[in-house]
C-alpha cells in the first residue's frame, strides 16, 4: 500500500475513492494486458448483476407461492427446483432453501462470517447486510435489529435466525398481506420487498402501493 | 485465519444497522470492476471461493475493519493474484504489465458470463451421513489457524440436527488448496439460551449450516 503512505493527511472520502479508482483500473489493465481477463466478459458480469438479477425475481417466486399452494409446497421442499420451473429469469443457484414466515415464527437471514446471500433471487446484498452492525447483532439481538427496521412481532412469536455459513442460501417467504384476496400474481409481486425476503420487514400492505 | 475479526456473530460495539434508501447496486464504478475481476480470476481455478474468503480474513484486522466491502475484495484479489504468480508486486507498483502472463488452463469467456450460471458445491456421497434428523449434537471446540465456517459463537454448543443438506465441498479444505474433501452438511439449530446464556430471549433460536467434522454426538 505504498500509495497510501504518500498522503497520510489527505484521507477525506473523495481522495480515498479516487485512489481506489486508480488502483482498480491499474489492476484491470495488468490483468487484461497479460491476457487473464476479457474486458467484455467483465462488462457482462457487471451487466448481469445490475440488470439480470434482483429482488424482482424473488418477488415473483413469493407471489406464485401465495397464490399456488402446490407451488408453495414444492418451493418449501426444494426451492431451487421449484424456482427453476418458472420462466423469465436465469437458473437460480443450487441449494436455495425457502422458509415461510407465519404468525408463530419469524425467520431472519444473516451471514455472520462474510456476505452470503441468495443473490440469484434477490440480487447483490445491500451494504447494511454486509456490515459489521448487522452481522454481529442479528444472532445475539435479532429483536433489537428488527426493531431498528420497524418490525415489531407479537411477544409470543418465535424468531428463527439462519446464519448462512455454507453454500446453502435462504429465501424468506413473508406472510401474504391482508386485503389482497383475488389479486393477481403480478399485483402481489409488487408487495414483496427485498427486506421482506431477508426477514427484516413485512410485505407491503395494499394501502402502501396505492399511495 | 479462523479467529479473526470477520467472525462477528455476537460482538457488541458496531452500532446500529443503517439501511440506505434506494441503494444502488454499486456506489462507485470501481466496485463493479472489482466484483467482475474476482469472477474473472476465480474462473481460472487457481483458487476457490473459500480461498478468496480466506484471503479477506487474512487481511490485517485493522485493515479489515477500516475497509469497505469492495476495498476488502480488492485487497484480497491483489494478494491472491500475486500469491498465485499471476502478477508481480513490481507490476502492481508500476500499474502496468512488465512481462507476459503465465499460461492458464481456464478463463472466463464472454459466453460463460452470458450464461450467468452459479457454481455447484454439492458432491456425491461416499459414506452415509453420521447424524440423523432430530438428533442431539454438540459442536466441537475447533480453533484452526486456517479457514473454517464454524463461527466462534457456535463452538462447543448443544444443538439439534434439523435437516440434512447433502454432501458439499468442505470449505476448511477447499480454502487451503486441499481439494473438495466433501462432507455431509447439516442445519443445526441452537436455542439462544444455549448460545448466549440464561438471560437470553427464550423465543429466539439460531441455526448454522454445519459440516460433519464440526459435530460430535450430543
Amino acid at each position: 500500500m505504498a500509495a497510501d503512505d504518500h498522503h497520510p493527511h489527505d484521507h477525506d472520502h473523495g481522495s480515498e475513492l479516487s485512489e481506489m479508482q486508480l488502483r482498480v483500473r491499474a489492476l484491470e489493465t495488468i490483468l487484461t494486458e497479460k491476457g487473464y481477463v476479457d474486458p467484455a466478459a467483465l462488462d457482462q458480469i457487471v451487466e448481469n448483476v445490475e440488470t439480470r438479477i434482483g429482488p424482482h425475481i424473488g418477488a415473483r417466486i413469493v407471489a406464485r407461492a401465495w397464490v399456488d399452494p402446490e407451488f408453495k409446497r414444492r418451493l418449501l421442499e426444494d426451492a431451487t427446483e421449484a424456482a427453476n420451473t418458472m420462466a423469465g429469469f436465469d437458473p437460480v443457484a443450487a441449494h436455495l432453501i425457502a422458509v415461510e414466515n407465519t404468525p408463530q415464527t419469524h425467520h431472519l437471514v444473516v451471514c455472520t462470517l462474510c456476505s452470503c446471500y441468495p443473490s440469484s433471487v434477490l440480487g447483490l446484498p445491500p451494504v447494511w447486510y454486509k456490515s459489521a452492525p448487522y452481522r454481529s447483532r442479528a444472532v445475539i439481538d435479532p429483536k433489537g435489529v428488527l426493531a431498528e427496521f420497524g418490525v415489531k412481532l407479537p411477544p409470543e412469536a418465535e424468531i428463527r435466525v439462519w446464519d448462512s455459513t455454507a453454500e446453502t442460501r435462504f429465501l424468506v417467504v413473508p406472510m401474504r398481506p391482508a386485503g389482497t384476496e383475488g389479486w393477481s400474481e403480478e399485483q402481489l409481486a409488487a408487495l414483496v420487498t427485498r427486506d421482506s425476503m431477508i426477514g427484516t420487514g413485512p410485505a407491503k400492505s395494499p394501502e402502501e402501493v396505492k399511495r | 485465519m479462523t479467529n479473526s475479526v470477520h467472525d462477528m456473530g455476537g460482538m457488541h460495539g458496531f452500532g446500529p444497522v443503517e439501511p440506505e434508501p434506494n441503494e444502488p447496486v454499486f456506489h462507485e464504478r470501481w466496485e463493479a470492476r472489482v466484483r467482475a475481476m474476482q469472477r474473472g480470476l476465480g474462473a481460472t481455478g487457481l483458487w476457490t471461493l473459500d480461498g478468496f474468503r480466506a484471503a479477506q480474513e487474512d487481511l490485517p484486522a485493522l485493515t479489515y475493519l477500516a475497509s469497505s466491502y469492495y476495498e476488502r475484495w480488492f485487497r484480497a484479489l491483489e494478494r491472491q493474484a500475486v500469491k498465485h504468480g499471476l502478477v508481480g508486486d513490481d507490476e502492481i507498483a508500476a500499474g502496468r504489465s512488465l512481462r507476459p502472463g503465465i499460461r492458464l488452463n481456464r478463463k472466463l469467456t464472454l459466453e460463460d458470463a452470458k450464461a450467468n450460471r452459479s457454481g455447484r458445491y454439492d458432491r456425491p456421497a461416499r459414506a452415509p451421513a453420521r447424524f440423523k434428523e432430530g438428533e442431539r449434537v454438540r459442536t466441537r471446540n475447533l480453533n484452526p489457524e486456517t479457514h473454517t465456517r464454524l463461527p466462534r459463537y457456535a463452538r462447543d454448543k448443544a444443538g439439534i440436527i434439523e435437516a440434512i443438506r447433502g454432501v458439499h465441498v468442505f470449505p476448511d479444505s477447499s480454502a487451503i488448496g486441499a481439494g473438495d474433501n466433501p462432507q455431509w452438511l447439516y442445519t443445526v439449530v441452537f436455542s439462544a439460551r444455549e448460545l448466549w446464556g440464561e438471560e437470553a430471549d427464550p423465543t429466539v433460536s439460531v441455526s448454522i449450516e454445519a459440516f460433519e467434522p464440526y459435530l460430535a454426538p450430543g
